[in-house]
Formats: C-alpha cells, sequence, structure tokens
C-alpha cells in the first residue's frame, strides 16, 4: 500500500527552490510552477472568498478555470481566477469578500 | 514556416485547443504543408486529459498520473519538429466570419487568467474547433461548502500542481516549519486526506485511481449509474477492448488501495458548517430517486464529484453550428464524415462531436486535419485513402462505445429528488431550488432561459456551466408540456473587458479608413 506517498513524490518531483506567498497576511510555501489554489490547498486552506449574497465561503471547485469559485483577490485586485494564476514569490491572497470591489459600494 | 509570427500572421488553419484532439489536427494539417496557429489558454499543451505540471515542479515521473501518456509525449514531438505557432495562454472568447471573403477571425485574450493582457486577433482560412468539454454538476444539499470540488477538478489540481484536496491540514497548522525544514512537502499535499470520489461515469475510477496512487484515503466510490448499461452491448464491448483494459487497470488500482465502489447510489448530504466533515451516500432506484433510509454517513475531509462531461460549444453555437442531441442528453455538434460542422469551413474533433475520450479525439483530430487540408489545397475529400479509411472506421468503432458509455451514466430523472429547497443550485448567483421551482410551477418557466429571465440562475460569472443541466432537468418538470432543450447560446465564451470591446470596434472603423466611422464608435463605447 502506498497510503503515505505524496504526489510529488509519485511523480518523482525535483522542484525549483521554494518562496513565500502570503494569505491574509500569513506566509506559505509555494513551489514554482504552481497555481494559486494548488498553494493554498497544500496549505490545508479550502476557502478563499465569500459569496456576495450569503456571505459563504468558497474556493476551487471545477480547478479548470470554468466555474469562477476560485475568485480571490491577488495583490490588491480582485476577481483573479485562482486555479489559473500561478503564484510568484511574494503574492499577497486575500479573502475575496463579494465582489471584491467593497469601495464601489453594495451592488 | 509560412506565415509566421508576425504582426498579423493569417494562416490557413486556427485550431482552438491544445488537447488531444487539436494537438493530432493542427500537427496533421501541418505535416501537410498548412500554416497553423494552434490556441490555448494552457501555458503548455495537454488539455484537460494531458494535463502535467509546469517545468519548474520538475516531474520526473509524469506518466505516473498518467494513462497513455506516450501518445502525448508523441504528438508533442510532432507538434515541436512542426511549424505549428503554439499560442498559450489564449483564452477564445468569439469566431467570427472576416470582412474580407473566405476568412474567420479568431478572437483571444491572453494571459494565465485571461486578464490584463492584450487582445489578440488570429486570421484564418479554416478553423478546427477542439475546445473539449467540462464537467456535467447535478447539486444537493452542500455542495457548495468547500472541500466538494469537481471530479475532475480533484484531477486537474492533482495533475498540474501536484496538490490533494481536504488533506487534513488545519489552518493553523499549514504554517511552514521552521527554516531548512520547509521542503516541497510543505508545499504539495501531505498524504492522508480522506477524499469520497462520487457522481457517474467512467471519468470516477480514474479519479479515484489517481487520488489513492498520490495518497488521498479514499473511503468510497459513489457511482448513481449501475455497469450492466454496458453489458448489453456485447459487440460494441468486444471491438473496444482498450477500454475495457483501460477500465481493468482502474479497477485493480482500486482494489489495491482497498477502495470501495458503491453502484446505484449517491451523495444526498454534504455535512459540515465551513467545510466537509461528513457525506450522507444513500440508495438510488433505477431512476436515481434516493431510496428512503437508505443514507448512509461516511466521514471524509473533501467530497470529488462529477456527473460525466459535456462538450464546450459556446465558440460553435455563436457561429450558427447545427447540433444534436446525445444518448446523455447533452447537445453535441453534428458532423459529417469528414468532422466539418453544418458551417463550412468550420470543423470540429473531439468531445465537441459527444464526450469519447482522448484515444477517439486523436483519431478524430487527424482526420480534420487531413480533410481541411485536402479542402485548401483545392483537393476531393481524402476519404478515399487508406489512411483516412482506417481512421474513419477506428473513429466509428470508438463513436459506438462512447453512445453505449453515454446511455449507461445518463442522469436518471429523479436525482432532483434528493434536492431541498435550500440548496443554491447556482452558484455563482446564489439561487435556490426553491425559487426555480416557485418559477417553474408559480410562474410558468418551462426552459432554463425563461428560468434564468426570472431567477438569475445561470446568469453569473460561469455562464451556466456548473448548473445549466440541472435547472434544464428542474424546468422540464413544470406542469405541462416542457420546452425541447436547445443548446445554451453565449456570445462571449470567456468574460471580455469592456475596454477588449471597444478596442474591437476602433479596430474595425480603423481598418475601414473611415476616421469618421472610428471617432462616432469611440462616442457610442463610451456612453
Amino acid at each position: 500500500m502506498a497510503r503515505d506517498r505524496s504526489p510529488a513524490e509519485l511523480v518523482g518531483a525535483v522542484p525549483d527552490a521554494t518562496f513565500e506567498i502570503t494569505f491574509d497576511g500569513r506566509p506559505i510555501v509555494a513551489l514554482p510552477g504552481q497555481s494559486l489554489a494548488a498553494v493554498l490547498w497544500a496549505a490545508g486552506i479550502l476557502a478563499w472568498r465569500t459569496t456576495r449574497v450569503g456571505g459563504r465561503p468558497r474556493g476551487a471547485f471545477c480547478g479548470i478555470g470554468h466555474c469562477f469559485d476560485c475568485l480571490a483577490t491577488v495583490n490588491g485586485e480582485p476577481n483573479r481566477r485562482a486555479c489559473l494564476v500561478p503564484a510568484r514569490p511574494g503574492d499577497a491572497v486575500t479573502t475575496q469578500e463579494g465582489h471584491g470591489h467593497a469601495e464601489l459600494g453594495d451592488r | 514556416m509560412p506565415n509566421s509570427a508576425t504582426d498579423d500572421p493569417e494562416y490557413d488553419l486556427a485550431v482552438i485547443g491544445a488537447g488531444a484532439a487539436g494537438l493530432a489536427g493542427a500537427v496533421t494539417a501541418a505535416e501537410l504543408g498548412l500554416s497553423v496557429a494552434l490556441l490555448d489558454t494552457s501555458a503548455q499543451p495537454g488539455g484537460q486529459f494531458y494535463r502535467h505540471p509546469a517545468p519548474a515542479l520538475g516531474a520526473t515521473r509524469p506518466e505516473a498520473l498518467h494513462h497513455d501518456w506516450s501518445t502525448f509525449t508523441g504528438l508533442r514531438r510532432r507538434l515541436a519538429d512542426s511549424s505549428v505557432t503554439l499560442l498559450a495562454g489564449h483564452h477564445v472568447w468569439t469566431v467570427v466570419r472576416a470582412e474580407t471573403g473566405g476568412r474567420w477571425d479568431v478572437h483571444a485574450v491572453t494571459g494565465a487568467d485571461g486578464d490584463g493582457e492584450r487582445p489578440v486577433r488570429v486570421r484564418a482560412r479554416a478553423v478546427l474547433l477542439a475546445t473539449g468539454a467540462y464537467e456535467r454538476q447535478l447539486p444537493f444539499p452542500g455542495w457548495t461548502l468547500p472541500g466538494v470540488v469537481g471530479a475532475g477538478g480533484a484531477q486537474a489540481m492533482l495533475k498540474s500542481g501536484l496538490v490533494l484536496p481536504g488533506n487534513g491540514v488545519s489552518p493553523a497548522g499549514a504554517k511552514p516549519r521552521a527554516g531548512g525544514r520547509v521542503s516541497s512537502a510543505g508545499a504539495t499535499s501531505r498524504a492522508g486526506g480522506r477524499v469520497v470520489v462520487a457522481g457517474s461515469g467512467p471519468l470516477l475510477l480514474a479519479v479515484a485511481a489517481s487520488l489513492a496512487k498520490a495518497g488521498a484515503r479514499v473511503p468510497a466510490v459513489v457511482e448513481a449509474s449501475g455497469y450492466l448499461g454496458y453489458a448489453r452491448h456485447p459487440r460494441t464491448l468486444a471491438v473496444n477492448a482498450h477500454k475495457m483494459v483501460e477500465a481493468a487497470m482502474h479497477g485493480t488500482a482500486l482494489l489495491r488501495h482497498g477502495v470501495r465502489l458503491r453502484t446505484r447510489s449517491a451523495v444526498t448530504q454534504v455535512h459540515g458548517s465551513d467545510r466537509v466533515e461528513a457525506v450522507t451516500v444513500s440508495r438510488l432506484d433505477r431512476d436515481w430517486r434516493p431510496v428512503r433510509g437508505s443514507g448512509r454517513r461516511i466521514v471524509c475531509d473533501a467530497l470529488a464529484v462529477g456527473f460525466g462531461l459535456v462538450p464546450q460549444l459556446e465558440l460553435a453555437t455563436g457561429l450558427g453550428c447545427t447540433t444534436r442531441r446525445a444518448q446523455d442528453g447533452s447537445h453535441v455538434l453534428d458532423l459529417d464524415a469528414q468532422q466539418e460542422t453544418s458551417v463550412p469551413g468550420i470543423w470540429a474533433a473531439g468531445e465537441t462531436g459527444g464526450i469519447g475520450g482522448a484515444q477517439l479525439a486523436c483519431v478524430e483530430g487527424e482526420l480534420a486535419g487531413l480533410a481541411i487540408a485536402a479542402r485548401l489545397g483545392g483537393r476531393p475529400a481524402p476519404a478515399g485513402s487508406a489512411r483516412a479509411r482506417a481512421l474513419g472506421r477506428r473513429r466509428d468503432r470508438m463513436r459506438a462505445f462512447a453512445s453505449v458509455m453515454a446511455a449507461a451514466h445518463a442522469p436518471g430523472a429523479g436525482w432532483s429528488r434528493w434536492l431541498d429547497d435550500a440548496t443554491d443550485v447556482c452558484r455563482c448567483e446564489e439561487v435556490s431550488a426553491g425559487r426555480i421551482r416557485e418559477a417553474v410551477t408559480d410562474f410558468g418557466a418551462r426552459d432554463a432561459r425563461t428560468v434564468k429571465l426570472l431567477t438569475r440562475a445561470g446568469m453569473g460569472w460561469c455562464q451556466g456551466r456548473m448548473c445549466g443541466a440541472a435547472v434544464a432537468c428542474l424546468a422540464a418538470e413544470g406542469p405541462g408540456e416542457a420546452l425541447p432543450p436547445s443548446p445554451e447560446r453565449r456570445p462571449l465564451a470567456v468574460p471580455v473587458r469592456l475596454e477588449v470591446l471597444a478596442a474591437l470596434t476602433e479596430t474595425a472603423a480603423s481598418e475601414s479608413g473611415d476616421p469618421e466611422a472610428s471617432a462616432a464608435r469611440e462616442e457610442g463605447t463610451g456612453g
């Protein structure tokens, strides 16, 4: 049984040097080539958005850029699809509340 | 290389989608002398089936997460040796007839998520639509909780990012370990998260096998159909032995990891407040109605769910291509024997013509490449050549299997019985089943479009991709005659900023050489 195996071990990954990004100010480790959603999942984080109407938590769902559930605010810019955007050193991901444009007032 | 990167290149052929079908079509056409542009949203070719880690992740054995990886490496080698211009990170939002006769304009936005970079126009004499498919979802109570992910989504995140959903690490425990202890293990998922895999279709077995091999614990695979649907077509199975071998390989992997397969069952409830803590699995009758009192709770950290695939047709329906309904009720492109759509000059291959898998997609892509090269070269259709005949036979054999598969996993009408009125059906606009039922029973909506106009279901970011199948079913449940479902018509295949549309008008106007028209249109878009 390969119970203790990780995905990285399975594919024999020898990644380039790790770097840090932050999620709501907290540092987390990223591998080059991972999407922001992958970095967050690896850190055990499944939600990085709250919905406009119910304020409910959401994260990655379809994983291929179709569902837009994984929208996050990245370096101050809201509505980025975390499952598509690659992580870069120093990226600041923050939980996106609603449409992400609180400065424009309620919809 | 003809027509390589110039400012405004024109190609013989634009191929949209660099998965199995698009790759095969592009290299085949290029090898026959056509100039080809191959556009794809991703940074690297492969599509969803051959999705793989970015080079920086240094995967030395990417084939460990793949079936039939050598087919892809063969296509990749032919691509590298060809004159094909690969346009990665291109999100095509529309294809329109060019003003100059016999040409098509493919419009794309660029960048990882199509945001913030320049718009692009690619002009070509022919277009091959190889846009693939996305997952069909059916809602159930709790399906919007974090930790519920698409089965294909879990597979995609694993194949590209080397991560697993719900690895059981609490946010507090996710801080990087001190100093040099921060290793690759900190940034790819640790083993041990419990992931239930549920829904319907052959993808579930592949997903469960991948997750288990990568270290997830898979307490159960929950399949809504039985497998008896396949047994009614022994001849089709016999001539598609490769599919049986593939299924047997996944089955063996699941046995080795102690994964239980529950057929005629579905997840009918997800438990947890802010993330998945457990699911309830219920038995289904043959119409997918949950059997009362049969629910059993399974503790887990995540749920990977999907009910098969549906073709991605926005670009095709925007062009007016004729569709037909497949055995599972989904809309697929109606294609002739040469893979051409009802719109001359627009071809299609792979999942757009009905869900059939990567091997079929390769065959159809190659057939389309042959046919397009013949057409543009002024030669008759290549149906007579030995190569085309052999490909045609393989295609027809695999298409027959695809039909059996679609029928075996077609959603049963009773699935909506597991919805409660509070369940959000439309994830984007947060429209509940209760509001949709009200639109149907009280306000007389009989199709998804009317439900959308009354409730906003399907009007959000995803443009109905996640809720479309479910809303169509709920609309058909109303009293009286249901409207025959029609394919969605969405003029923009991906979100496009207004500035991109405005720039397009300016370009068109300046090309017409009429400065007054240009000024007038600028005013128009600014209003």
